[in-house]
């Protein structure tokens, strides 16, 4: 099994080490040439979106990963990776992907002194950490999109088929259990 | 469990692979942000211009940090002065995203940087060295970024003390574990850090390139070097086209290998900064706080 890791910016090292960790074969995607291998599965890291999302038109990788992503090739974004999943961001004129049918709001805990760590349940895994850095969550989601967990009352995973957007990052604080349920569904068991 | 130093470290771990950029005024934070930087620092003068000015140099007005954090959505930094805590205080009071204690303004104290386990909000500290490095850890700090020579527009500083970093890293790791108490000592910090430095053979937190980066090889020359991410003061807005060549840097430090797309990025950039020969500095500001 091979996944793709976008490294344009931001943790994309974190989920490598994961992903690996998990017997995952794994290669990054800096620019159009990358494309070219194949791959099963891709991971959208967490870091800036407004950098990742400028970065995706201008090395030429926008169209064809959105293309990968609706032909069926699963996704997995966590945070600023969500932002770029969404349909709609509630506070910010640029959309990207737009393959999750989400309204998703961004830096919506404020400022890093905002940044928390908590402890909640993850539906079909049970309680995990989860840790957010100025992170996103989502507002609403379309009624197709299968709600995976909230915080506070506030969503923080959905999923629609195999497009998986987390609003907090797993890749930092050593819980393997979201990586493996996306490796599951590359594989096809969920 | 709520560990604000852990949190604080994956603050720097989403900014890898990302360029931090010094702006003075809210346009210039958006021409940064749209040019693709991954957070700004809110300062009123550029290290150039401060080494112009010579005389005492502070923290920026919070009015004027105020007008960034309004004009972007990516993180917003700004610099304290060594030992200021103080002044961190009040970075901290109007919810900045990271303090810079920096060597770049004049330092308050000449013997004792902040302690920085004492704030919530995060610091990035300069280090010329491994030692220097672990001593600001130690003290708080959850991230690290060379020193350089800040405002001259040359990077040899930022690649010795790059280099010097990396090669002491190596050093440790190929240690015999019983010889690392003595590597401690001479080090100057504790043996828990020296014992993380060899067991991973890296800092425990993101390590960035700054002082002196001024073209998109300079950036990916960094990269090349084992920087994380680079933070690039004067470079870009003392240039002829500042959008352009933080554009151009930024894809530089994504794609730091690609040296055919490196050479399209660096053309027609305009005018660099001007420079100053390390030779000819006055101020060595690196020298500020070990």
């Amino acid at each position: 099994m091979t996944i793709a890791v976008l490294a344009v910016q931001g943790d994309f090292a974190e989920h490598e080490a994961m992903l690996e960790s998990l017997g995952a074969q794994v290669f990054e995607i800096r620019e159009r040439a990358d494309l070219d291998r194949p791959f099963d599965g891709l991971v959208l890291p967490g870091g800036e979106s407004t950098v990742q999302g400028k970065l995706l038109r201008e090395l030429g990788l926008f169209e064809p990963i959105r293309e990968k992503i609706l032909a069926g090739t699963p996704v997995f974004g966590t945070c600023a990776g969500l932002i770029l999943l969404a349909k709609r961001l509630s506070n910010d004129d640029n959309v990207y992907f737009d393959v999750l049918p989400v309204t998703v709001r961004r830096n919506a805990y404020g400022r890093q002194l905002g940044s928390f760590y908590a402890e909640e349940e993850f539906k079909g895994i049970g309680k995990i950490p989860m840790t957010f850095i100025r992170a996103p969550y989502i507002e609403s989601a379309d009624e197709d999109v299968d709600v995976l967990a909230r915080v506070d009352g506030n969503i923080v995973a959905a999923r629609r088929g195999n497009v998986l957007g987390i609003s907090f990052h797993p890749e930092v604080d050593g819980d393997t259990s979201v990586h493996k349920y996306f490796l599951d569904i590359v594989q096809g068991i969920k | 469990m709520e560990n604000r130093y852990e949190l604080n470290k994956n603050l720097a771990q989403m900014l890898k692979g990302g360029v931090i950029m010094d702006v003075t005024t809210p346009e210039q934070a958006r021409i940064a942000q749209e040019a693709g930087a991954c957070a700004v620092m809110a300062l009123e003068r550029i290290p150039a211009d401060i080494r112009a000015a010579g005389g005492v140099s502070r923290m920026s007005d919070p009015a004027m940090i105020k007008g960034i954090q309004e004009a972007v959505s990516i993180p917003v930094m700004a610099k304290c002065r060594i030992g200021h805590f103080v002044e961190a205080q009040l970075l901290e009071a109007i919810e900045i995203d990271y303090i810079d204690e920096s060597e770049v303004l004049s330092p308050a104290d000449d013997k004792y940087h902040i302690d920085k386990t004492k704030f919530k909000v995060p610091f990035v500290c300069g280090a010329k060295d491994l030692g220097e490095a672990l001593r600001r850890i130690n003290e708080g700090a959850s991230m690290i970024r060379t020193k350089g020579e800040p405002g001259t527009g040359d990077v040899v500083q930022a690649v010795r003390h790059m280099r010097m970093m990396q090669s002491e890293i190596r050093r440790l790791v190929s240690m015999r574990e019983d010889e690392l108490f003595d590597a401690a000592k001479l080090l100057q910090v504790p043996y828990d850090l020296v014992k993380y430095v060899h067991e991973n053979g890296k800092l425990p937190v993101v390590n960035f390139a700054a002082g002196g980066v001024a073209t998109p090889a300079d950036a990916a020359l960094m990269m090349q070097l084992g920087a994380e991410g680079v933070f690039v003061g004067s470079g870009i807005f003392k240039s002829g086209n500042p959008a352009k060549r933080a554009a151009a840097i930024v894809k530089a430090v994504t794609n730091y290998t690609d040296a055919k797309l490196i050479a399209q990025l660096s053309e027609n950039l305009g005018e660099a900064m001007v420079g100053i020969n390390e030779q000819e500095i006055e101020l060595l500001m690196a020298e500020r706080g070990k």
